[in-house]
C-alpha cells in the first residue's frame, strides 16, 4: 500500500490517523518542519505542487516511522479563513459524528482552546 | 530464509528453471518442467517440484511417489489456498517434504505446520523484517486448537475426551 | 449458557498474548501495515473515520449479566460510555485506542469473551435465533450447534485466509429469525420425515452486499453427527476455488452462482466423501457436554396466565401496549421473553449507554436467570421473565428510556453506523433512521401501520441488511452529495426475498416523505388483516411506483 493516494486538486491539507490512538491528525507547520496536530484549523494548506510534495513526503516518512496510518491529501476550501474539506466524508473527519455533537473534534476533543493555540 | 519447526534450516535443494537438471542431487523444478525432469532423472537423484496453490490434486496425484519435496507457492500471505492444497496432498498419501514458499507471516507458522507443511521458504524481503526468533515465539502463542485432524495430538476435543475417560476410569 | 472450561480459557488468553505481540511487532516495524491490518481485523480492530473501532463477539447473541456489566465498564473506562449493537449481534465501541486494546481483550477474557474473528476473511461470529430455547415453534435449540461451530471455526489452521469473509447462522425453529438465507452457510434444524431424527438443512451462498443472493440448499438432511466434516468439505471447496482475483466476487455466493448449484454440491459431496468423519467430527460426549450448558433454567411451575399482569395491563394502556408489542410467548407457561427496544425515537439504532447496559444486566439478574440475548435487529432480549414481573421491569426500563413499544414496527429500524463513524460508508444512516422514527413516532400511527421493517445501510456492503428490509434504504454518493436509494419487498424470514429498487436517488431530507408515500399506498390498498409485506407481495411494485410518478408530475 502506498502511503499517499493520488493527489487531489489544490489547495489541500494532509490528514491521517495516529497509529496508537487512532485520532484524526493533520500536518501543520512547526517552524521549518512539519508536525501533527489534532486541530483541523491548524492544518497546513498546500496551495501549489511544492507544498503538496512537502506534505506527501511527510506522509511517507511518518507512515514509515510507524507514527500514522491512512495518510492522504484532502482538497479544501479556504474562504472562511480555515481549511474546510470539500468532500462531506472528509468534513466528517474534521468534525465527528453528526448525531453526537458532544463528541469528536466538533466538541473540541484533543483541541486546545483557541486562546492557547500555538 | 528457510525455517522448520526447530528454527532456521539450510536449504539443500537447488532450483532449476527448467528440466535440465543434470546430476544435481536434489533438484527443485517448476511444475511445467516436472514430466521432463522426471524423465531426465538419473539414479539416486531426488526431484522436488514448485506448484501453485491453484493446482488441482488430480493433476499431481499419480506423481506423488516420485517426489521428495513439494513446494507450494503462496503469491501473498493472504492467499490461503496453499493450506488446503497441503491438506489434500497429505490425504493423498504424500510423505515427502512439504514446503510453503512465499511471503508468509509469522502468525501463519503454526497453521502451516498443522496443515501438513514441514518448512517455510521466505523471500528476503519478509525474512529481513521477521527474524527466526519471531517465528519461534509465534509458535509459543498457539497451543491447543479446536480442530481435530490437524497436526499431531494437541487438539482440545481429544484432550477433553481423554480427560473424560480418565475421570470415568478414576 | 455455555461456560469456558480450562481449554477455552487458555485458548482465549493465548489470543490476548498473541495480539499484544502483534501490536508490538507492528510498532517496531516487523510487520508492515498491510500485514498487520488483517491481524488486527481478526481481533476486531478496525480503523474508522474518527478513531479505531473494536468489535466484540457476542456468540449467537447470548450474554450473561456479568458479561454485560463488563462491557459497560469497558465502555466507560476505554470509550465514551456507550456501545453499538450490530446486525451480527456483536458490540462495537467507537473510540478505543490501539494501545488499550490488549488490556481490553484481557478484561473480556476475564468474563469469557473475545473479539476473535469479528472481522477479516475468516469465519465470523456465528449467529442464531435470538429466541433459541424459548420459542414455541422450536424443533431443537440451535445454540449447542452454534457453540460447536464457534469453537471449530476459531483460529482454524486451514480456513483463516479465505477469499473473503464467511458468515454462518443457525436456527432450530420453523420461523426463521436468524436470516439464515442471507448467510454464506445457513443451517436449519429439522426432522427427517422417515427417521424423525433431527438433521440439518444446509444452505450455501446467501449473502447481501454488492450482489445480494438467497442461499441455496445443498443438503436437505445432514445427520447432526456429520456437521463438522461437512462444514470442512464446504470450506475446503470454497478456500480452493473461491475467486481471489476480485474482492467483489470472492464470496461463496459467487462461486455457487458461477459453478452452478448442482456442480458446487457435487464438489462438496465429493470432498465430504473423501473425509474420515469420525476423525473430524465432535464425538457424541462432546456434543452432549456442550448441549448440557443450554439446558432450560429451573423455571417455577406457574399458571399459563397471570392475574397480576392482567390487572396491570387493564390499568395502564402504555404498559398494555408494550406487553402486546415487546413480549413473545414462551415455551414455559407463566413466562415470556421481553424484547427491549434499543430504538427509542430520536436515538441511534442499537446504541446503548453503559448505564443502560448495567440496568439490563441488573434486570436480567433479578428476573431472567442472568441471561440476555442480542437480536440481529439490534435489540436486547430478557429471555425468561415471569409474567407477574413484567410490570416492574417495564417501569424500570422506562426510567432509563428503554420502554419503547415498537418491536417489529416502523420505528424499529435497523441501521448500520454509516458515515457518522464508518470509514467504508458512502452516506450517513443514523440521521435517516432518526428522521423516519421522529416522523412516525406517534404510537397510534405505528400501531395502525403494523409490522414494517425498515433497514438502512450506509454503503453497498449492506451491514444494515437493506436488501431484506420490507423497505430498504441504501445510502450512496452521487455527484458529491449523499443520496438514498429505496427498495421495496425484501424479506428476512423463511420467505427470504431481495427487495427491488423503487426510487433510485433521494436527498436525505426527502426520505421521510418517501416513506410516508409508500405507507399511504399500503394503508389505502390493504385488505383486512394484510400486513405491509403481504400487501407488497400481492400488489407488486406498480402502485408504489405510481405514487412517486404522480408526485413527479405534480412537481
Amino acid at each position: 500500500m502506498a502511503a499517499v493516494a493520488k493527489r487531489p486538486a489544490l489547495p489541500a491539507i494532509l490528514l491521517a490517523n495516529d497509529l496508537l490512538d487512532g485520532d484524526v491528525v493533520f500536518a501543520s507547520a512547526a517552524g521549518e518542519t512539519l508536525a501533527w496536530t489534532r486541530d483541523p484549523a491548524l492544518a497546513l494548506v498546500a496551495d501549489d505542487d511544492t507544498g503538496a510534495e512537502r506534505l506527501e513526503a511527510f506522509a511517507v516518512s511518518e507512515f514509515a516511522a510507524q507514527r500514522v496510518v491512512d495518510a492522504y491529501l484532502v482538497d479544501v476550501e479556504t474562504s472562511t479563513g480555515r481549511p474546510v474539506p470539500r468532500h462531506y466524508r472528509e468534513r466528517m473527519k474534521t468534525l465527528g459524528p453528526s448525531n453526537r455533537r458532544d463528541l469528536g473534534k466538533q466538541a473540541g476533543e484533543g483541541i486546545a482552546p483557541s486562546g492557547q493555540r500555538a | 530464509m528457510l525455517l522448520d519447526r526447530n528454527g532456521p534450516a539450510s536449504d539443500s535443494w537447488t532450483h532449476s528453471d527448467g528440466a535440465a537438471i543434470g546430476n544435481i542431487p536434489l533438484a527443485l523444478v517448476p511444475w511445467e518442467a516436472l514430466p521432463e525432469a522426471l524423465a531426465n532423472r538419473v539414479p539416486g537423484q531426488q526431484i522436488g517440484v514448485v506448484v501453485p496453490g491453484s493446482l488441482a490434486i488430480a493433476e499431481i496425484e499419480a506423481l506423488l511417489p516420485e517426489l521428495a519435496l513439494i513446494a507450494i507457492g503462496f503469491p501473498a500471505y493472504s492467499d490461503g489456498r496453499g493450506f488446503s492444497l497441503a491438506r489434500r496432498l497429505r490425504r493423498a498419501g504424500f510423505t515427502g517434504r512439504l514446503r510453503a514458499s512465499g511471503p508468509l507471516i509469522v502468525d501463519q507458522f503454526a497453521y502451516a505446520l498443522f496443515c501438513g507443511f514441514d518448512e517455510i521458504a521466505l523471500p528476503a524481503s519478509s525474512a529481513g523484517r521477521q527474524p527466526a526468533e519471531q517465528w519461534q515465539r509465534a509458535l509459543s502463542h498457539v497451543g491447543a486448537r479446536y480442530q481435530r485432524g490437524y497436526g499431531d495430538g494437541g487438539n482440545i476435543l481429544d484432550q477433553r475426551r481423554a480427560k473424560r475417560l480418565a475421570q470415568a476410569a478414576g | 449458557m455455555y461456560r469456558y472450561d480450562e481449554f477455552d480459557e487458555r485458548f482465549v488468553r493465548e489470543r490476548v498474548e498473541q495480539f499484544s505481540d502483534q501490536v508490538a511487532r507492528r510498532l517496531d516495524g516487523s510487520l508492515t501495515e498491510d500485514e498487520f491490518k488483517p491481524l488486527r481485523l481478526k481481533n476486531g480492530v478496525y480503523l474508522q473515520l474518527h478513531a479505531y473501532m473494536l468489535r466484540i463477539a457476542i456468540p449467537y447473541g447470548t450474554l450473561s449479566s456479568r458479561q454485560l456489566r463488563q462491557l459497560a465498564l469497558i465502555g466507560e473506562r476505554y470509550d465514551r460510555g456507550y456501545g453499538h449493537f450490530t446486525t451480527r449481534t456483536n458490540l462495537q465501541f467507537n473510540w478505543p485506542k490501539l494501545r488499550d486494546v490488549p488490556e481490553i481483550l484481557g478484561l473480556l477474557a476475564d468474563v469469557e469473551m473475545h473479539c476473535i474473528q469479528t472481522s477479516g476473511n475468516c469465519i465470523r461470529n456465528v449467529t442464531a435465533d435470538h429466541f433459541a430455547g424459548i420459542a414455541r415453534d422450536e424443533i431443537e435449540d440451535p445454540r449447542p450447534t452454534a457453540e460447536l461451530i464457534r469453537q471449530w471455526s476459531s483460529q482454524h489452521p486451514e480456513f483463516s485466509y479465505l477469499p473473503r469473509k464467511f458468515k454462518i447462522a443457525v436456527t432450530g425453529a420453523e420461523q426463521d429469525r436468524a436470516v439464515i438465507k442471507a448467510h454464506d452457510i445457513g443451517l436449519r434444524i429439522r426432522r427427517h420425515p422417515d427417521t424423525h431424527e433431527t438433521c440439518y438443512e444446509v444452505s450455501v451462498g446467501g449473502g447481501l452486499g454488492r450482489t445480494p443472493m438467497i442461499g441455496k440448499v445443498v443438503r436437505d438432511y445432514l445427520p447432526k453427527a456429520d456437521l463438522l466434516a461437512y462444514l470442512e468439505a464446504i470450506m475446503r471447496v470454497y478456500n480452493l476455488e473461491g475467486r481471489r482475483d476480485n474482492k467483489y466476487k470472492a464470496r461463496v455466493k459467487i462461486l455457487v452462482h458461477e459453478t452452478g448449484l448442482e456442480e458446487f454440491t457435487r464438489r462438496v459431496e465429493a470432498e465430504f466423501a473423501e473425509l474420515d468423519g469420525p476423525s473430524i467430527n465432535a464425538d457424541p460426549a462432546e456434543v452432549s457436554r456442550i448441549a448440557a450448558y443450554f439446558a432450560p433454567p429451573t423455571y417455577r411451575a406457574l399458571p399459563e396466565r397471570s392475574t397480576a399482569l392482567e390487572t396491570a395491563r387493564a390499568g395502564n394502556p402504555d404498559f398494555d401496549r408494550w406487553v402486546e408489542v415487546n413480549t413473545t410467548a414462551h415455551k414455559q407457561p407463566g413466562y415470556a421473553a421481553i424484547t427491549i427496544s434499543l430504538k427509542p425515537v430520536g436515538e441511534a439504532p442499537g446504541d446503548a449507554t453503559s448505564e443502560q447496559m448495567r440496568l439490563v444486566a441488573d434486570l436480567a439478574e433479578e428476573f431472567s436467570f442472568s441471561e440476555i440475548r442480542v437480536t440481529h435487529a439490534q435489540n436486547l432480549v430478557l429471555p425468561h421473565v415471569k409474567l407477574s414481573d413484567l410490570f416492574a421491569i417495564w417501569r424500570r426500563l422506562g426510567e432509563a428510556g428503554l420502554s419503547s413499544a415498537n418491536i417489529g414496527l416502523i420505528t424499529d429500524i435497523i441501521a448500520c453506523p454509516g458515515l457518522d463513524y464508518c470509514a467504508l460508508a458512502t452516506a450517513r444512516s443514523i440521521p435517516i433512521a432518526q428522521a423516519i422514527a421522529r416522523r412516525f413516532a406517534e404510537d397510534t400511527r405505528q400501531k395502525e401501520i403494523g409490522e414494517l421493517n425498515i433497514k438502512i445501510s450506509g454503503c453497498i456492503n449492506a451491514c444494515g441488511h437493506h436488501h431484506v428490509g420490507h423497505i430498504g434504504i441504501l445510502g450512496l454518493e452521487k455527484r458529491g452529495i449523499e443520496s438514498y436509494q429505496i427498495t421495496l419487498g425484501g424479506d428476512a424470514t423463511q420467505d427470504a426475498a431481495i427487495g427491488e429498487i423503487l426510487v433510485p436517488g433521494l436527498a436525505a431530507e426527502e426520505v421521510p416523505d418517501a416513506i410516508e408515500r409508500i405507507v399511504a399506498v399500503y394503508l389505502e390498498q390493504r385488505q383486512a388483516g394484510e400486513s405491509f409485506i403481504e400487501n407488497v407481495r400481492r400488489l407488486g411494485l406498480a402502485p408504489f411506483k405510481a405514487a412517486f410518478l404522480e408526485l413527479d408530475r405534480a412537481a
